[in-house]
């Protein structure tokens, strides 16, 4: 690990304007990913500043009947909470769903939106990868991409996002809360946080230098019900190969979003207007393309529309 | 245990390369040449951190370079050496410890984070359910090389402090439910960040189980 100088903020003002003013500064909340990436120098900050004693880990309801979700809430008491068990079951399931219980007792909220892609070029120093180290190219393509992504992929990187919380968190229509440097704070829709790899796949949110998430904002619960189903390659403490995050009306109309298979947590509105499952495939799909060993997960990911879809109404199938 | 108390106070001011597999200890020719080729930085190893750590009841006051985990200030300054250092990349759970009673990776996380905690480690003496899961995996067989075991015992002492509070796991299956039994299904699914390289799994489950049978 490269050496760093190690700071603890004394509020989340001072924290953001420490971030901002260090060349290669980092916040650390649960450090399950920062620290891995840390021991293999993939990431190297100058200087980290501990933001784990700065509050911001209350759920409260808001005014308008929604929930407001500290940044520093952890993965496991987030998905234990009593109102997001009984108005959230997908944000729940999602959480549950991932990792082990002893990471899900540190990971933090908002750190589980910034956690950085599993793919194995990435996590190997010895090999090219655009995302580590932008021009070197990419060894995912042509290379082992089993659990790359088929959407919103470019030329220059195939990595999906791995969070399986902001899948759930997207299909909610969930809202980012950040404090910049100036003291502003903003509100950006989970759906816009997190970018396309393009041609600068080492820039993955819109986030500033500096900006902290502070809280996710959650509308009033949807109605209808609420399911994540995770096809993986083991039972459990696995990434997702894909996942569902889907709402089901009674009268059958659905909303999903999607995980294992984008760049980043995936949901394709005008699918919503759907009802045949592979009329809404078709639609979620459009676009897709395997790179070789995820070639399955186009037809895997049609396959779990369809039976997301059939669990929910065993008469169609 | 008290003997253990007085921390060395070793320098581990180059620790890093922290590779998988990985032992900590004594690297001197590597590190000297990462400070060396790091020159840059040189200036940041300077700097050390003053935390207090109470682990298994003693409070100890410790002075140590930040890079250093959790696991590694337990193991390397404190000596207590109960906790593992398997992948130290939080994938195989032998450094599960409990912070206030809550189990996490010790590898993957810093001491600094930490100034202040309680920590339980497999040393902790008193506690009568960590006794009693001891006894149950040696009555149970729920290990062969024993490596896993002190990360897989505090890891269920934490997965029962979890059933307590009512947390419910990926595999329950009405999650807005209250009390929930632990099946070895439960169980399974909620020791899966704890690996067993012999595949001591059906005795594990078996001495999890004696445990929570005989407390209810």
């Amino acid at each position: 690990m490269k050496a760093f100088t190690f700071t603890r903020a004394a509020d989340a003002a001072a924290a953001t304007r420490a971030a901002s003013n260090g060349h290669a500064a980092k916040f650390i909340a649960g450090g399950t990913n920062l620290l891995d990436l840390m021991k293999l120098q993939i990431e190297a900050p100058d200087e980290l500043i501990d933001i784990n004693r700065l509050g911001m880990d209350e759920i409260t309801t808001t005014p308008g009947g929604g929930l407001r979700i500290g940044a520093l809430v952890r993965n496991a008491v987030l998905a234990a909470h009593p109102l997001v068990r009984r108005d959230y079951e997908v944000l729940s399931r999602a959480l549950l769903s991932g990792a082990s219980a002893q990471l899900r007792n540190k990971a933090t909220t908002g750190g589980n939106l910034l956690q950085r892609t599993r793919c194995y070029y990435f996590y190997d120093t010895t090999k090219p990868c655009n995302k580590r180290q932008p021009g070197s190219g990419c060894a995912a393509l042509g290379g082992f991409n089993r659990v790359h992504a088929i959407l919103g992929t470019s030329e220059n990187c195939i990595a999906s996002h791995p969070s399986d919380m902001a899948v759930a968190m997207l299909l909610l229509d969930a809202v980012v809360e950040t404090l910049k440097p100036d003291g502003t704070e903003r509100h950006i829709k989970l759906a816009d946080l997190h970018k396309l790899p393009g041609d600068t796949p080492e820039q993955e949110t819109m986030l500033e230098r500096g900006e902290l998430i502070t809280a996710v904002i959650l509308p009033p619960p949807p109605a209808g019900r609420q399911i994540y189903r995770k096809v993986r390659d083991r039972a459990s403490y696995a990434f997702a190969l894909v996942s569902v995050a889907a709402i089901i009306g009674e009268d059958g109309a659905s909303r999903m979003a999607f995980g294992g298979i984008g760049t980043k947590p995936w949901r394709v509105p005008a699918a919503d207007e759907l009802r045949a499952p592979d009329d809404i495939a078709d639609t979620v799909l459009a676009g897709a393309a395997g790179h070789g060993t995820n070639d399955f997960k186009i037809p895997l990911t049609r396959r779990v529309i369809h039976a997301v879809l059939r669990d929910q109404n065993p008469e169609r199938s | 245990m008290n003997r253990r108390v007085k921390s060395p106070q070793r320098p581990v001011t180059s620790s890093g390369r922290n590779q998988v597999g990985g032992t900590s200890g004594s690297r001197a020719g590597a590190q000297n040449e990462l400070c060396v080729r790091d020159s840059k930085r040189r200036s940041n190893l300077a700097q050390t951190i003053d935390i207090t750590l109470k682990v298994n009841g003693h409070e100890h006051s410790l002075t140590l370079d930040p890079r250093t985990t959790l696991l590694d200030a337990l193991r390397e300054h404190l000596a207590l050496t109960g906790s593992k250092k398997g992948c130290d990349h939080g994938q195989c759970g032998a450094c599960t410890v409990l912070v206030d009673g809550t189990r996490i990776n010790a590898c993957l996380t810093l001491a600094a984070m930490h100034d202040g905690d309680a920590i339980t480690t497999i040393e902790a003496t008193g506690d009568a359910r960590l006794a009693a899961l001891q006894t149950a995996f040696v009555e149970h067989d729920g290990f062969q090389c024993g490596y896993c075991t002190p990360g897989q015992i505090c890891s269920a002492l934490g997965m029962l402090n979890e059933l307590d509070a009512g947390m419910p796991s990926h595999v329950t299956a009405d999650i807005q439910g209250a009390g929930m039994a632990l099946t070895d299904e439960e169980i399974r699914e909620r020791m899966s960040g704890n690996i067993c390289r012999c595949a001591a799994y059906p005795n594990i489950v078996r001495a999890i189980a004696q445990v929570q049978e005989r407390a209810s």
